[in-house]
């Protein structure tokens, strides 16, 4: 259609302005200004957005696949161990005396990044329990001056021998690697290279996703049923007592999250209100008291609350745009109260719903503080498994890994969400 | 129709609707609806007309089942319906928004009253189709209510209450958010809908053009109370108070007081000097305070001597020219805003700005009215 159009003002004259430039250029010179200076105001936010935002995220994906550490302590072995065929086994003494060499010379190496002990516990993620290996043969490098290499290494420790040490190394020194999505998704590389699932003692984190997954799904499924009745009482109420009601749901949405989660931890605790109450009037025993938090009821209970008002909102100022005489048109012409509410009001309210139950979900899927304080070990999710890799361990890139899959996982609740409600009928007010 | 067990009522039967004494009020403190007693028979066009806050709406939703009657009975074809719910009532409705359910198609909005009352599918598609005829829209079933001009909203909204067949229907001021031609348009269709299908129809609206236009009778709603129920000419020609002859049609006003009341005739001192003749409409004592009310189309500018009743001068302030009437500001006793239609008819002297003329007018067509206003 554009090509037609295009070719029958090409073939007439195009439109001149009264001074005879062309029409086009003169409407983009006299808007290059506005244009220019809209983009200037922007830019602040663009840099802002790039630093804060792209930059960081970029770096953490990166992260999850990019570890330099083998190739930063021993630069020479990693280029020399490229090309070797993984099958030989054990690989040739030339490429064993290059190993022992840089393992000399990264005993000496005292920068950060860049010592035998940063390359030993990277080996470590792969094969536990090698740390040892490498600080002990590391010790004793430097007094191999003659071959044959690979002899003298096996006399220093046995394991030498074993073709996965070699293996493994080959993949530690390549920069890119795929090694901690496997150990994200609970996977590892068995002896001959092939991809197998983890030992079930040793899955955490698949386990862990599938936890945050449901949960974020029950806690965004109690914030609705909630949600509902209270938002359509707030959009029909006279306005004065909407206008109490609004806050009553608006003052804890301000009050600082510590102070609320701190306020769960007060009513739930085994000495908490809620107990004492129910040990007063004598429903339950002082010795059976319940445990209501340190565990996935204080994570659900503590987060609904919180997550509350990102639902209430959305659904309030969808209902707050549905006139009453459409539920009166309805009645009318012969609907009951509820079929009225399932074909006329319900249907209008989704919008609002899928805004709020998605913002809820998503939210919910990162929650870090509420179940770090409230969850005990039950009531953890994903995120607080990131933070510990990120502050703990310092394994930045298993921790970029899995962050990188929750990212992946709320992406794909977008799309899904998207094929299903459409986008563009999300009201967030 | 479904209707309340309660026993039919023997003078609920002449009227199709009835309100008898219906009190109204939300908070207890204020009547919204006084005493409201209206007899509809059955194939009636009736508009409930009057200013916002009136207590036609109210009453209307009374009528719909929306609000409850805080006193009084509604009767609905000779039975009580006070305690019917809406939806049992059988009763149409166009919305002053339309109300138009803006997730379903035109045609799946048209088939919602008879989906509720499980029609069979073939006979719900025939039923719309002959629906959206009636109001010319025959190819816009698959539309969404969004993607229609708001004349065809309208429309829609009437073929929608009319589609299952109701006796009643009941109409909020529907042509509110349309534009004037297109306002008058709508009259003229919905009066011959009403004209065709025989139905009754209670209509409530603030225009009084509209109301004259298109009822049979109009109730003039103020105050909670009825003013006036007559005939659209009635009305305009024979207001029974002085609310009802300033609401209706454009109205000249007179303050005075009764000198003399003889034969249905009132003579009245003006506050402004000058005595003159009215028909006693409102009036019952020598000496009571009354407005007397004069169409500004019976007013004559220089009457030939003895031709009208009653003459006055008065001093023009103002012309506007309107082409086929002049339409002139007068202070006539000292109301200064006074109007007189004069008709642009040929060897009519030339008004000016600022003379003094003579404008008089005959005793039946100023009416002499309560004092109030």
């Amino acid at each position: 259609m554009t090509d037609a159009t295009l070719s029958t003002t090409g073939a007439a004259a195009p439109l001149l302005a009264a001074d005879g430039t062309p029409l086009k250029e003169k409407l983009a010179r006299t808007t290059r200004r506005m244009k220019m200076r809209a983009l200037l105001l922007t830019l602040p936010l663009v840099l802002f957005l790039i630093l804060s935002f792209v930059l960081p995220i970029g770096q953490m994906l990166y992260r999850s696949f990019n570890n330099p550490t083998g190739s930063n302590v021993m630069p020479n072995f990693a280029q020399a161990i490229k090309n070797w065929d993984a099958n030989q086994g054990i690989p040739s003494d030339d490429l064993v005396e290059i190993f022992v060499k840089d393992m000399a010379s990264a005993k000496k190496n005292r920068e950060v990044g860049k010592t035998i002990g940063n390359l030993a516990t990277r080996v470590n993620y792969e094969i536990p329990g090698s740390r040892s290996l490498f600080t002990k043969t590391a010790r004793r490098a430097g007094k191999i001056t003659e071959g044959p290499y690979f002899e003298a290494l096996v006399k220093i420790d046995k394991r030498w021998d074993n073709p996965n040490v070699w293996r493994t190394l080959q993949r530690v020194t390549n920069d890119f690697t795929l090694s901690f999505y496997l150990a994200a998704t609970d996977r590892k590389y068995d002896s001959s290279g092939a991809i197998i699932m983890a030992d079930e003692l040793y899955q955490i984190y698949l386990p862990i996703l599938w936890k945050t997954i449901w949960l974020s799904a029950l806690i965004t499924f109690l914030c609705f049923i909630i949600a509902y009745p209270v938002s359509y009482l707030l959009s029909t109420l006279p306005l004065a007592t909407s206008n109490l009601l609004m806050i009553l749901v608006l003052l804890p949405f301000w009050t600082s999250l510590l102070v609320r989660t701190s306020a769960w931890i007060a009513m739930l605790q085994k000495s908490g209100i809620i107990n004492n109450v129910l040990v007063y009037l004598d429903i339950i025993a002082d010795e059976s008291r319940i445990q209501m938090i340190y565990n996935i009821t204080g994570t659900v209970v503590a987060m609904v609350h919180i997550l509350l008002p990102f639902l209430i909102l959305p659904l309030y100022s969808v209902m707050k745009t549905i006139p009453p005489s459409f539920m009166r048109a309805a009645r009318s012409m012969g609907a009951s109260n509820t079929y009225a509410f399932t074909r006329v009001y319900f249907p209008q309210t989704i919008p609002g719903i899928a805004a709020g139950t998605l913002l809820v979900f998503i939210l919910a899927i990162g929650y870090y503080i509420t179940p770090a304080l409230v969850g005990g070990s039950d009531g953890l999710l994903i995120s607080n498994l990131i933070a510990d890799h990120i502050k703990k361990t310092l394994n930045w890139s298993l921790g970029a890994a899995l962050g990188t899959i929750l990212l992946v996982v709320v992406l794909l609740f977008y799309w899904i969400y998207n094929k299903l409600v459409g986008v563009d009928n999300l009201k967030f007010g | 129709m479904s209707l309340a067990e309660e026993q039919s009522v023997d003078h609920g039967a002449e009227a199709f609707v009835r309100f008898d004494k219906v009190q109204k009020s939300y908070d207890g403190e204020i009547l919204v609806v006084k005493d409201l007693n209206l007899d509809i028979p059955e194939g009636e066009f009736l508009t409930m007309l009057g200013p916002s806050g009136s207590g036609k709406t109210t009453s209307l939703l009374m009528l719909a089942g929306f609000e409850p009657a805080t006193h009084g009975e509604i009767y609905l074809g000779g039975q009580s319906i006070n305690n019917v719910p809406p939806n049992k009532r059988g009763i149409g409705m166009v919305f002053q928004n339309y109300a138009l359910f803006p997730h379903m198609t035109v045609a799946e909005n048209l088939a919602f009253p008879l989906l509720v009352r499980k029609m069979n599918k073939a006979d719900i598609e025939a039923k719309v189709q002959r629906a959206l005829e009636m109001v010319e829209l025959p190819q816009m079933g698959g539309r969404r209510p969004a993607q229609l001009s708001g004349g065809q909203q309208q429309r829609v909204a009437v073929a929608r209450a009319l589609v299952f067949d109701p006796k009643l229907i009941l109409m909020d001021e529907p042509l509110g958010a349309l534009d004037k031609q297109l306002r008058e348009q709508m009259q003229y269709e919905i009066k011959h809908i009403h004209e065709n299908l025989g139905v009754t129809v209670v209509y409530v609206t603030h225009d009084q053009a509209e109301a004259l236009t298109m009822s049979d009778r109009i109730a003039v709603f103020e105050d909670g109370i009825i003013q006036q129920l007559s005939t659209p000419d009635d009305l305009y020609e024979r207001p029974q108070n002085s609310f009802v002859a300033q609401f209706i049609g454009e109205n000249n006003k007179l303050h005075g007081k009764v000198s003399k009341i003889a034969k249905g005739v009132a003579s009245v001192d003006l506050d402004g000097g000058g005595t003159v003749t009215a028909a006693a409409v409102n009036v019952s004592a020598v000496g009571e305070r009354t407005t007397l009310s004069l169409r500004p189309e019976r007013v004559e500018i220089e009457p030939a001597k003895g031709q009208t009743e009653n003459a006055i001068t008065g001093e023009i302030l103002e012309l506007i020219y309107l082409g086929d009437h002049i339409r002139t500001r007068m202070n006539v006793a000292g109301n200064t805003e006074f109007i007189v239609k004069v008709p642009n008819s040929a060897g009519n002297k030339p008004l000016a700005e600022g003379a003094k003329v003579n404008v008089g007018w005959q005793s039946m067509d100023c009416r002499a009215l309560d004092a109030l206003g």
